[in-house]
This record gives structure tokens, C-alpha cells and sequence, in this order.
């Protein structure tokens, strides 16, 4: 609560929208929304894996992420080592040695924080193809400006102030604790603990959305 | 992952109901699937959809060098790309026999029927000149990409809007859009493809054939074509000879779809021009919502957007739970009975209402040629909800 009054307009989460299953040949997908920013995810798997990628005793998680335009550059490269480094931990990957589990990302319109919506809808295509996971993981990018301001993103009216350091944080949902953190710019420790305390409410948001979509897939429309 | 051959059993079962003049999906021979183009929110960005299979097709500019044999025109980019995403059998970053032959038809199409004015692309003759580069992406494959990618690549090329430039003497000037309204391309006409699918012996062929049927078909006839009747592009792969009366037969078959598909291309951009200029949301974002939405009206829509910020205060926390649920997908009014449809109204297993009836009249309304009635965009997001309606109640 000391978050929100640091801060002079309270930070808030932009519309979240999600279709699962939206795609027919992949065993499970997701195209998920966060604010103006749009990811499609899309996971097969566990299937046949390359000899050269095959662990004995475990699932290979592999990640593509393409680009809006054009090839993939060094920041998607980044964004696929961190999101399959993220779910090589979640997925339960003894349950399928020798296998595969693959996650395709496609930008479809970037608005800010897209690191954050992949590993969201990414986490929603898993769920949707019925992969075995640990617990739920769910991502939060929070924006500080120089005035030391906490804001979330995207955003739904976009500020211009600039920020000074960004941060995604990426929660589990059995505890909500921390399971990865991705930074840029500079910060102190105090800006840091304050990003993770906003942040952590926030997924709060984000996992009852994941539980919201899922029950409207399986319930019965009468 | 290697792809899975289709069993003999499944193939004669095609190849017997395709010479009754009959379809898996139960159209007629010359009928599309349904036609769905969504804009996004950044100029020159679509996606299409025909049936299941699905392209995403982005437009992007930047200023280079021109050709040494044309400096005074612009250049035009064609990629094409299977991505992993759309079949099992798609590898990340391997060019296969079928990207490769889709690449070619699609430069062919757009590239070659010179449908996009390149010297108006043209900033400092021989120096320097706009690249326009069209990335196509197909998102999901359930055939036919070939006709849902030309249209996703001329609908983005429509759509696009470059940055205005000026130029005073050895100083050119880009401006940025705040500065002033960027400019959009000038397309001469707008080619597109329609395929049709041969089989027994060219005796009967589909058009827009799906996955299934692109697996037993002969061989496949493409024709590129504008709305003035002006073949662009002709290419017939696999093995089989065609007499000279199919091809004429298929050309005028492929006009009428032609005349079709280029209307809802212009319709789509209309609706899109008048939402981005009543200062509506638009973008995949709203398209998607408004996808789901579309048992609610459009009122209780608007409320909805403006109503789903979470407020991360611990006070409405009880509030923004209620948001929650509005923002979640497949939207049902509250406190909505359901109602009786029709006469032949009827409950199977867990799915949802069945309406026969409703569905015969429009499968025989279809058959009569009332086809306009895709042409409407919003109506066809509409249609599409009527006939998957149980598809969210499986699992």
C-alpha cells in the first residue's frame, strides 16, 4: 500500500484480453493482449525431438520468437533465452525425456512491455495444450521515471515522461515469489523492492485472468 | 517434427465425395471459406483469414540505395515465411520446396504485375529511395495459404502509410508523423490469387481447397488477377494436363472471385478509416475483442473497454474482480435466458444450441450465390460465431 501513495497517480494494469485455441494445427495457442501490445503463442509438444537437441533424462523446451518485421535480431534471440531458460524450469520436464516441447511467439503489435506479455502468453498457450507445470508463471513490467515514479506497462495512456530503468518481473503463482528478473537503466535497492511489491500485486491480476479464461474455456455455453 | 502422411482409407474417401460434388466442410466446389481481414494499430499491418488458415502480413519503409539499372525507382521487398507456428512440419529458418514456390508466386504477383507505384518511392534520383518491404508470415496452415497471403500482402500495402519527406537541395527531411501526416502508398490495381485444386484427371476442381484436399489434388492452377480482368499471373503445378476450355472456365471463375475478395479488401480499409478517424480504438487488440464480444452490443462494448483498467488500489479490489471477468473472453450477457431460436432447436450432449434449421436455410441461401454477404466485414465476424458456436463448449 505504501506503493500507491509514493506515487502521485496510482499505476494501473491496461485491458487484458486473451483467445485460446485460436489456432488449429498447433496443440495449443494462445493470442494474448496486454493493453496495445499482442503476442500470439503457439506450443507443440512434448513431440519428437532433433538428435542433436535431445536430453536423456529430460524435455528440450524450445523457443522461437519472430519478429513484426523483417528477421529475428539480438534482442529476440535475448527474449527467446530467457523465456525457454523460464519454462525449462516450470514445465515439469522429467515427466518427457527425450522429447520436445516447443514454443513459437509472434509479435503482432508492440506497445511496451512485450517480454512480459510473451512469457504471459506463452505461459496461456501451455496451459491451453494440457503441458504439465510446476505452478503458473505470469509477468509485470514496471516503469521508473527519474522522479522515482512506479508505473506499469503497457500502459494505457502512454506518459511521456521518460523513464530512467524498467524492470520484468516474473512470478510463480504457488507463492508469488520472484522467478526472474529482467532490468535496464539504473535503480536503488529501495526503487527495486518497491517494483516487486507493486509488481506482485499486479500478477495477482494477471493469474486470476489465466484461471477467469480458462474456466470460460471449459465451461459449459449453454 | 516430421509430418503425417493422410492414410489411403481417408484419401479415397475424398477423391469419392469430391466426384459427387461434395466437400468435407460441406461447401459447394466453387465456394471460399469465410474471408476475415483485421487491421492492426500501426499502418500497414493485417491479418487475414480464410476458414482456419490464417497470415499475418506486415508492411514496413526505409530509406536506401536504389538499383544501379533503375535509380529513379523505389524498391519492393517480398518475404514469405513459414513459420513454425503454422504446422508441424514448418522448421524454424529452412527453406523448403513449398516456401520457396510461395515466395516466388507472391513476388510474382505483387512484384512483377507492378501493382505498387515505385517511383513515386523515389527521394534523390540514383541515391536515394524508399524500400518497401512486405514480411508475410502464415500463422496457421489449413491450405490455400497462397490466396490468404496475396490478399493480407495487397490489404497491408493499402493500408500502409509512409513518412513524408522534403527536400531542399542536398538536405532531404523525413518528418515524423506528429510533424506531418504520413502518405500512403499508390497502388495502380490490386492483384490477387485464386487457386483451384484439379482432380480426377481435371475433371472436377475445387476452389480454396483446405489441407485435406490440397494432400490428394493432382494438381493446382493459380490465377492472379485484378478487378479490370487483367491476368497477372498463371502458374499450374503438379502433374496433370488441362484443356484449353478449363483454363478460360477457370479464369472467369476466378474474376468473379476476384471482384469479391477486392471488395471486402475495400470495405475492411473503409471501416478502418472511419474508426481510426471517430478516434475509436483499433488495432488487433479491439478486433480480437470485439471477436469475442459479439454476443454483446456494441454500447455495453465501448463501457467495457473504457471499464477494464485495474485499479491496483487495495480499497476496489473487490471491484476490479468484477473488471476481471469483463475483460475475459466469450462474453455473455448477465442474466440473459436463453431463448428459443427456431423450431428445430435442440441440445447435443455438452455442446450448445443447435440451429438446424437456421443452419440449412443458410447453407441453401449460400448455394444461391449469396456470397455479398461476406463482403461485410462485420457481418462475416458474425456469421463466424454462428457457425462455431460450440467450438469454446469442447476441450
Amino acid at each position: 500500500m505504501e506503493v500507491m501513495e509514493t506515487s502521485t497517480n496510482s499505476p494501473c494494469l491496461a485491458a487484458l484480453t486473451c483467445v485460446l485455441g485460436d489456432l488449429s494445427q498447433a496443440d495449443g495457442s494462445a493470442s494474448f493482449t496486454h493493453g496495445n501490445t499482442s503476442v500470439l503463442a503457439a506450443t507443440y509438444g512434448p513431440c519428437e525431438v532433433r538428435m542433436s537437441k535431445e536430453i536423456l533424462d529430460q524435455a528440450t523446451v524450445e523457443v522461437v520468437c519472430k519478429p513484426r518485421v523483417g528477421l529475428p535480431n539480438c534482442a529476440d534471440k535475448y527474449r527467446e533465452r530467457h523465456i525457454r531458460d523460464l519454462f525449462q524450469a516450470t514445465i515439469l520436464v522429467n515427466l518427457h525425456p527425450r522429447s520436445s516441447v516447443m514454443i513459437v511467439l509472434q509479435e503482432r503489435q508492440d506497445d511496451g512491455g512485450l517480454l512480459a506479455t510473451s512469457i504471459n502468453a506463452a505461459c496461456l498457450a501451455l496451459l491451453d495444450a494440457g503441458v504439465s507445470m510446476k505452478f503458473l508463471v505470469a509477468a509485470v513490467t514496471a516503469l521508473i521515471d527519474k522522479d522515482g515514479n512506479i508505473n506499469l506497462v503497457p500502459e494505457e495512456k502512454p506518459s511521456d515522461v521518460e523513464a530512467s530503468a524498467s524492470l520484468t518481473i516474473v512470478f510463480n503463482e504457488k507463492d508469488l515469489q520472484v522467478m526472474g528478473v529482467t532490468s535496464s537503466g539504473k535503480f536503488s535497492q529501495e526503487q527495486y523492492d518497491r517494483s516487486v511489491s507493486l509488481c506482485r500485486k499486479a500478477t495477482e491480476h494477471v493469474f486470476k485472468f489465466y484461471r477467469e479464461s480458462m474456466e470460460r474455456k471449459l465451461s459449459k455455453s449453454v | 517434427m516430421r509430418d503425417v502422411p493422410i492414410s489411403n482409407c481417408e484419401r479415397e474417401f475424398l477423391l469419392a465425395i469430391i466426384a459427387e460434388k461434395k466437400r468435407v466442410d460441406g461447401r459447394q466446389p466453387t465456394d471460399l471459406r469465410q474471408v476475415k481481414i483485421q487491421f492492426g494499430s500501426n499502418f500497414g499491418s493485417c491479418e487475414v483469414s480464410f476458414g482456419k488458415t490464417r497470415v499475418l502480413a506486415t508492411v514496413s519503409s526505409e530509406v536506401a540505395a536504389p538499383k544501379q539499372r533503375r535509380p529513379n525507382e523505389g524498391i519492393l521487398f517480398v518475404n514469405v515465411e513459414l513459420s513454425p507456428m503454422g504446422h508441424p512440419s514448418f522448421e524454424q529458418g529452412r527453406q523448403t520446396e513449398e516456401s520457396v514456390e510461395l515466395n516466388r508466386l507472391m513476388e510474382r504477383c505483387l512484384k512483377e504485375s507492378r501493382c505498387v507505384d515505385l517511383e513515386s518511392l523515389c527521394i534523390v534520383v540514383g541515391e536515394k529511395v524508399w524500400t518497401v518491404r512486405v514480411d508475410v508470415t502464415v500463422v496457421n496452415q489449413d491450405g490455400n495459404m497462397l490466396d490468404c497471403a496475396s490478399i493480407a500482402a495487397i490489404a497491408a500495402l493499402a493500408h500502409f502509410k509512409r513518412p513524408d519527406v522534403t527536400v531542399k537541395g542536398q538536405e532531404i527531411t523525413i518528418h515524423t508523423s506528429d510533424e506531418r501526416d504520413p502518405i500512403p502508398l499508390s497502388i495502380h490495381h490490386m492483384p490477387l490469387c485464386v487457386t483451384f485444386a484439379f482432380f480426377h484427371q481435371g475433371k472436377f476442381l475445387l476452389i480454396d481447397p483446405q489441407e485435406r484436399e490440397e494432400r490428394v489434388t493432382e494438381g493446382k492452377m493459380v490465377i492472379g488477377m485484378n478487378k479490370h480482368r487483367e491476368i497477372c499471373m498463371l502458374q499450374v503445378t503438379g502433374q496433370m494436363l488441362l484443356h484449353q476450355d478449363k483454363v478460360k472456365q477457370c479464369t472467369k471463375m476466378a474474376f468473379v472471385k476476384v471482384v469479391e475478395m477486392t471488395e471486402l479488401i475495400q470495405e475492411a480499409l473503409a471501416n478502418d478509416k472511419t474508426a481510426r478517424s471517430k478516434g475509436e480504438k483499433c488495432g488487433f487488440a479491439m478486433s480480437s475483442e470485439k471477436e469475442i464480444n459479439t454476443t454483446v452490443s456494441p454500447a455495453k462494448l465501448v463501457e467495457d473497454v473504457s471499464k477494464t483498467d485495474l485499479p491496483m488500489s487495495s480499497d476496489s479490489d473487490s471491484g476490479s474482480e468484477q473488471e476481471m471477468v469483463e475483460a475475459g473472453p466469450q462474453e455473455r450477457p448477465v442474466g440473459d435466458s436463453p431463448k428459443v431460436v427456431g423450431k428445430g432447436v435442440a441440445i447435443i450432449g455438452s455442446a450448445a444450441v443447435k440451429k438446424w434449421e437456421e443452419e440449412e436455410e443458410r447453407v441453401k441461401g449460400d448455394k444461391k450465390g449469396k456470397k455479398k454477404k461476406e463482403a461485410s466485414v462485420k457481418e462475416a465476424s458474425v456469421k463466424g460465431q454462428q457457425s462455431r458456436p460450440q467450438a469454446s463448449a469442447y476441450f
